[in-house]
């Protein structure tokens, strides 16, 4: 019946409206489910989800010790030539020569942060931080170099 | 005791005993557009604000809270802004529809103030014809408009303004409609007979369920009307740049942007007047005590939360409704709302002759 339909229409309608209603009511009333965060004012408190990618950087013992090879896998990994790794040889204990990373240099304004590089690395010693306060007055300060000075390869990485 | 129309009675007896009475109501009307001028900048401010907090917390934000406590200062600092900012007429306008276009905007919102009762005898004009003079009015706002969106010479805004054509010819119907049905049973045009016919109840209460059927057409008619979402087509920021606005700017757009809001609180003023009793206090049959206590609260203040609550409604349909499309809106006018109004229409009339109501 063309009449019932009619009606039947007018009140699922309303029913649909009250219920979209009572949603944005139920957020009116309830501001503990407010999600803004007030940047600059919480800095101290400031939480980043877990999965945040902010940078790459390269993981550090107390030791001032690395895991990185120099086996150049993030390098061929990234996409947009971001990292560049340059290695240097050196001899070990047995006087035999020895590839050994001297300088990793990763370029964050290039950077994507799509964490190949990360997945890549056999060793695990790159991982993303959260950290996202990258703004700098000159753009040649977001070369940055990963490798901290005078740090070397953890003993029993190969 | 101290109340508006004690203050409006005094300056009238002493501008009389002072000037002649030409003299008089001239001062008179200098007042009374000062203080409308007063209204309309205060409103402004308030209203937008109000939009932005209330679409924050639906929104689960936080809305402006920066410009003093809670971002009181926000929309005054918006409104310098606009002040300081060049008012830019494009080569190829019309320019003298072009420049003319926000005045008629805000002169019909600003003419829409004379007959509303803000408080007991607070009233600029009470004149016989009221409610019709109201409806008559609030369509010329639709000249306005057609007239921005034609000067501006450009497709948005020109396609924005013959749909705000079309719905606001296709809406006055519904709101005029449910408007009749208080008229039906009040028996009078004049605004101050139908706020006087509610002081033993508010029409929403003694006319049942066809007058909450009217309410709520009336509602969603002056939404369209008012130009807002859900039913902004006209504005459309997605598909039309803001439409018939899109080539004005400083303060020429700012007086738009007000008129929007003018016209939002005088359709909120009306529906409250018409429907919740204006200024009337909040009785309930014999409870002689508590009747008591209600007349306590000022009436201004009545009639101000009455509309406040009307507008709070409305910006509660605007965050949560989707936008409308151009069929779908004249469908929803054409096939739902003039059918059941009219039918609506029938019953009321009948209640009012066989005195179905209390």
């Amino acid at each position: 019946m063309f009449i019932i339909d009619y009606i039947k229409d007018i009140f699922k309608g309303l029913k649909s409206l009250l219920t979209g209603m009572r949603v944005t009511g139920y957020y009116f009333t309830h501001h503990k489910e407010i999600i803004t965060e007030q940047y600059p004012d919480n800095r101290a408190t400031l939480k980043m989800a877990d999965r945040f990618r902010g940078e790459v950087v390269m993981i550090h013992d107390e030791n001032n010790e690395h895991a990185c090879t120099g086996c150049s896998a993030c390098e061929l990994a990234c996409p947009n030539g971001t990292i560049k790794i340059i290695n240097k040889f050196e001899l070990n204990a047995e006087g035999k020569k020895k590839k050994a990373i001297d300088t990793f240099i990763y370029h964050l304004e290039l950077c994507t942060m799509c964490n190949l590089c990360v997945v890549a690395c056999p060793t695990d010693t790159i991982k993303m931080e959260p950290n996202f306060e990258h703004s700098v007055y000159d753009r040649s300060k977001l070369t940055k170099v990963l490798n901290r000075p005078g740090s070397k390869i953890k003993a029993g990485v190969e | 005791m101290l109340s508006l129309e004690n203050i409006t009675n005094a300056v009238h007896e002493w501008l009389n005993a002072t000037l002649n009475p030409n003299l008089a109501l001239l001062s008179e009307f200098l007042i009374v557009g000062v203080l409308a001028i007063a209204l309309f900048a205060v409103l402004g401010l308030s209203l937008v604000l109000m939009e932005r907090k209330v679409a924050a917390f639906i929104q689960i934000r936080l809305g402006p809270n920066r410009v003093g406590p809670f971002g009181m200062f926000q929309t005054v600092a918006d409104t310098l802004k606009l002040i300081m900012k060049e008012g830019l007429t494009p080569d190829g306008a019309d320019k003298f529809l072009f420049n003319l276009a926000p005045y008629i905007v805000m002169i019909a919102a600003m003419m829409l103030l004379a007959p509303i009762a803000f408080a007991k005898g607070f009233q600029i004009w009470d004149i016989n014809i009221g409610v019709l003079f109201l409806t008559a009015v609030s369509s010329i706002s639709v000249i306005g408009i057609l007239m921005a969106g034609w000067a501006s010479n450009n497709k948005y805004s020109l396609l924005g303004a013959m749909r705000s054509g079309a719905q606001i010819v296709s809406y006055e119907l519904s709101a005029g409609l449910s408007i009749i049905t208080i008229v039906i049973l009040t028996g009078s045009l004049q605004i101050s007979d139908i706020i006087n016919a509610q002081a033993n109840g508010w029409w929403i209460f003694k006319g049942h369920i066809p007058v909450l059927i009217s309410f709520v057409i009336f509602i969603i008619a002056v939404t369209a009307e008012t130009n807002r979402a859900p039913f902004d087509l006209a504005e459309a920021e997605s598909e039309l740049t803001a439409g018939f606005h899109t080539e004005y700017s400083g303060m020429k757009f700012a007086l738009f942007f007000l008129a929007e809001y003018i016209n939002i609180f005088i359709a909120c003023a009306i529906g409250a007047t018409l429907f919740l009793g204006g200024w009337m206090p909040f009785h309930i049959g014999h409870w002689e005590a508590f009747n008591h206590i209600m007349d306590f609260i000022p009436s201004s203040f009545w009639f101000i939360g009455k509309t406040f609550f009307l507008i709070f409604l409305m910006m509660w349909f605007r965050w949560t409704f989707p936008r409308l499309r151009i069929d779908q809106l004249l469908n929803l006018e054409w096939k739902y709302l003039l059918p059941i109004s009219l039918v609506n229409l029938l019953v009321v009339a009948l209640m009012a002759v066989m005195g179905w109501y209390f």
